[in-house]
């Protein structure tokens, strides 16, 4: 029987998988955004080196990984699994990370919704007694996902004030049946939910509604209210997906205003960035999560936080042919000790 | 079955109209006004370069193939050191209309898959964005003198 599942869609966890380290990397342009003083590396040459943004994308991933695991005063041979994905075709930048780091491996598609995708089966794992120490981590970056969704870097096209900017960056955590830091305590999975947005530049409100459809999930499921959590962030709608999950969380009854925020609207200053509409792609949540918000959870300035990342499920042949945009979010709820 | 199918459009409908009136709406006026300003100064280079070979004493029929030239050299060069996509953002149809905008499609491409080498990288992702513009280009033109073969005499 499955005793840790309440309701429909949330698993609680007996024994809480902790967050003991984490660590992020991001290219210059987040790096000048308001949240630099909280990453751990940000570069000055997005291509870190290497001959392409794919391989610039899987580096960025890879020392990412390495750092955390540093941090958490172990080895890599001590992480049992590795759980990542990223944007690209094939998975690629985390691929070929994963054949570098020598860690088993479970490759994951959420679009950006991964980042919550990879701390929910890890903390799943950990949870349920299959390991010790394993890693949760995603990459995107902002060049490499430009050529495959949309245009070459250098073609003189306007981007719609409705578009996002994919970040570039990756956040890794380590997670562990024990040690110091918070822990997830609840993971509640998404369903996918598609309102028939088919405009490729305005993600955010084509994976609004799966968020709402989640967020509500979690609520009905645990019987918290948004009052438990001192900050409720999704992945990656930006300033349009924002307003619209408030205002449809509004309609089924609860009112989250004041601790709701959104990664993509946090990792940029719009206006001085020209970003549009903020942020977006699997680092960004990663990034945003793994810096800013487990810092915050350390000093306990965030003592309840639950993290909905958001991806969008399409893919440059289901635009292609017409199809509107399939989304999903996934919720974890992560307290301090 | 029906029922939950029209149902679910009609949500979808709603949704789209209620996100619609959410999105901010590009500034028309402005953006017009650049790609007045962009699109005209590319047009009075053109005119500039054209008098200049028409003075140092080019025959007419080559004076339009020679500005053709340099007009495509210099969107190819203002793309590949990175200034063209930074006047596309202000100008929009402004500096894509133009023969220069032609050149910066064709150049941003091979710029961009030059990692996947010279022959399924360069060669075949350079007509990527330009491709339908002349598959569509020629046959209208086909289309065109054929119409003007039979009636427009």
């Amino acid at each position: 029987m499955a005793i840790k599942k309440i309701g429909k869609q949330t698993v609680k966890f007996e024994n809480p998988p902790y967050i003991v380290a984490t660590a992020t990397t991001v290219g210059p342009k987040e790096g000048e955004g308001p949240l630099k003083s909280y990453f751990d590396n940000i570069l000055s040459d997005d291509l870190y080196g290497e001959d392409s943004w794919e391989l610039a994308e899987s580096k960025i991933l890879r020392e990412s990984v390495k750092r955390a695991i540093q941090k958490s005063d172990k080895n890599i041979v001590d992480m049992e699994y590795m759980l990542s994905g990223d944007l690209l075709n094939q998975l690629m930048s985390t691929s070929f990370a994963a054949r570098d780091l020598g860690i088993p491996f479970f490759g994951l598609y959420g679009a950006c919704s991964t980042m919550a995708e990879s701390l929910s089966l890890g903390a799943m794992i950990i949870d349920g007694g299959y390991a010790d120490y394993l890693v949760a981590t995603t990459s995107s970056h902002f060049s490499s996902a430009e050529r495959q969704y949309r245009f070459p870097l250098e073609h003189g096209n306007q981007r719609a004030l409705t578009a996002q900017w994919t970040v570039t960056g990756s956040g890794a955590a380590i997670l562990s049946t024990n040690g110091n830091g918070p822990k997830i305590t609840h993971v509640t999975t998404g369903k996918v939910v598609d309102l028939g947005i088919k405009d490729v530049n305005n993600m955010g409100a084509a994976m609004a509604p799966s968020a709402v459809d989640t967020m509500i999930a979690h609520f009905q499921d645990t019987g918290f209210r948004p009052e438990k959590y001192d900050l409720i962030v999704t992945g990656d709608l930006g300033a349009i997906g924002k307003e619209i999950t408030e205002e449809m969380v509004f309609d089924r009854g609860y009112n989250i205003t004041k601790v709701y925020n959104d990664c993509g609207v946090l990792i940029f200053d719009n206006e001085a960035q020209d970003t549009h509409a903020g942020g977006s792609g699997c680092g960004c949540s990663a990034c945003v999560f793994c810096g800013y918000i487990y810092k915050e959870m350390i000093k306990k300035n965030l003592n309840n936080v639950l993290l909905i990342s958001t991806g969008a499920l399409l893919s440059t042949t289901s635009a292609q042919q017409g199809q509107s945009i399939p989304g999903i979010a996934h919720a974890v709820t992560i307290v301090n000790g | 079955m029906e029922n939950t199918k029209k149902e679910r459009f009609h949500k979808q409908c709603k949704y789209n109209q209620y996100v619609k009136q959410k999105s901010p709406k590009p500034n028309f006026f402005k953006n017009a006004i650049w790609a007045f300003l962009v699109g005209g100064i590319i047009c009075i280079c053109g005119q500039f370069i054209m008098n200049t070979l028409k003075v140092i004493g080019l025959q007419k029929e080559e004076v339009g193939t020679a500005t053709s030239i340099i007009l495509i050299f210099l969107g190819a060069f203002l793309t590949g050191v990175g200034i063209y996509d930074k006047l596309g953002k202000r100008a929009g149809g402004g500096s894509i209309i133009p023969i220069t905008g032609f050149a910066n499609s064709i150049v941003s491409p091979a710029m961009e898959f030059k990692t996947e080498g010279y022959i399924f990288g360069i060669g075949a992702k350079m007509f990527i964005l330009a491709g339908p513009v002349l598959v569509y280009g020629f046959t209208s033109a086909v289309l065109v003198g054929l119409i003007y073969l039979f009636i427009g005499k």
